[in-house]
């Protein structure tokens, strides 16, 4: 990655916080518009979830990848903290791998 | 870092004081998972930090560095980061409530600690007085947390070389599915999330990495429609703030 993409980064970030904070609290953001951004990061976190589980890989990488992602989906639904959840879901895709 | 390590005494002085500091701790780990990652997408150590330090928004960061990792070019990777991004704004009126008599130079200062965790420690209590005391203990507890986390694992993920063998490539999306499971609460929420998951699964064996992540976004027009249907039915339907 790039300095200046680090730094448009870093601009926009700021940039949406800045607004929120100060110009967006002025306005009322009602309506789709309002709904589309309260669920962007319900669908993004899906999207990304998907994206990184199919991730490049052998076939058996993927699959004891998502085998450790489940087991770490499990840890959230138990409302583990996050530590354990990061811990269960390394060491189950680690340990069947090594198994396999 | 964990939470045990938290100096106790703090606790006295109210529950929003410690839940930031215990919060502030927990992110710093997911801090060096970021450091890690970063480091090993090829990453310098100064670029992995500058992140931290300046992008300052977690999801946004992760998202970045996964593109990066997944071969994907800068400008690809800038897409799905700055749309993570875009979620701080909403924020920003929640945050206001709490430091409505403060100066504009000093909100512009806070504005760069306006993340998901800042304003939900915020958010969660009644008191206008621990509200900002949430806000802050827990805004530039994570600041500092992360800082030091993502230093921490771009200097050990130098030396780590191989992710998979550690599982780690398991515990980024492990870390997504976290960040993930308070949106499913609502209808609409796992409308969204349901379709962006179906639309991911179609298009990333077909699509440059990156651009799935974009598409998969059209989840969330689907939960607004949802949501949008379900208000005119009940008018009372506000969730989530």
């Amino acid at each position: 990655m790039s300095w200046w993409a680090i730094i448009a980064l870093a601009a926009g970030s700021y940039g949406f916080k800045a607004f929120g904070l100060l110009g967006l609290s002025r306005v009322e953001l009602r309506g789709p518009l309002a709904d589309l951004v309260r669920f962007l990061p319900a669908a993004m976190f899906a999207g990304l979830i998907v994206q990184n589980v199919l991730a490049d890989g052998t076939s058996e990488i993927v699959v004891t990848r998502a085998l450790g992602v489940a087991a770490g989906g499990l840890a959230v639904w138990a409302k583990a903290p996050l530590l354990v959840v990061i811990l269960v879901a390394a060491g189950v895709a680690a340990g069947t791998r090594a198994i396999l | 870092m964990t939470p045990a390590d938290v100096p106790q005494k703090p606790a006295a002085r109210g529950p929003a004081l410690r839940d930031g500091l215990i919060l502030a701790a927990t992110v710093g780990v997911v801090g060096v998972v970021f450091g890690v990652l970063a480091r090993t997408s090829g990453l310098s150590l100064a670029k992995t930090c500058a992140m931290s330090l300046l992008v300052f928004t977690g999801a946004s960061q992760f998202a970045a560095a996964s593109v990066i990792n997944g071969g994907g070019s800068s400008v690809a990777a800038l897409g799905p980061a700055l749309l993570l991004a875009s979620r701080n704004a909403l924020y920003g009126p929640v945050v206001a409530r709490f430091f409505d008599d403060d100066s504009v130079p000093r909100r512009l200062a806070l504005a760069h600690v306006v993340i998901d965790e800042s304003t939900g420690v915020g958010a969660a209590q009644s008191e206008r007085s621990e509200q900002r005391i949430g806000f802050l203990s827990s805004g530039i507890g994570i600041y500092v947390f992360w800082n030091l986390g993502t230093l921490l694992g771009a200097t050990v993920g130098d030396f780590i070389g191989n992710l998979e063998q550690w599982g780690l490539d398991a515990a980024f999306p492990a870390v997504y599915v976290a960040l993930l499971a308070p949106h499913l609460a609502s209808h609409p929420g796992r409308v969204s999330a349901l379709i962006a998951a179906a639309i991911a699964l179609a298009t990333v064996p077909v699509l440059p990495i990156g651009i799935p992540i974009l598409i998969s976004t059209v989840g969330a027009a689907a939960g607004a429609i949802v949501a949008h249907r379900s208000d005119l039915v009940v008018t009372s339907a506000q969730d989530s703030p």
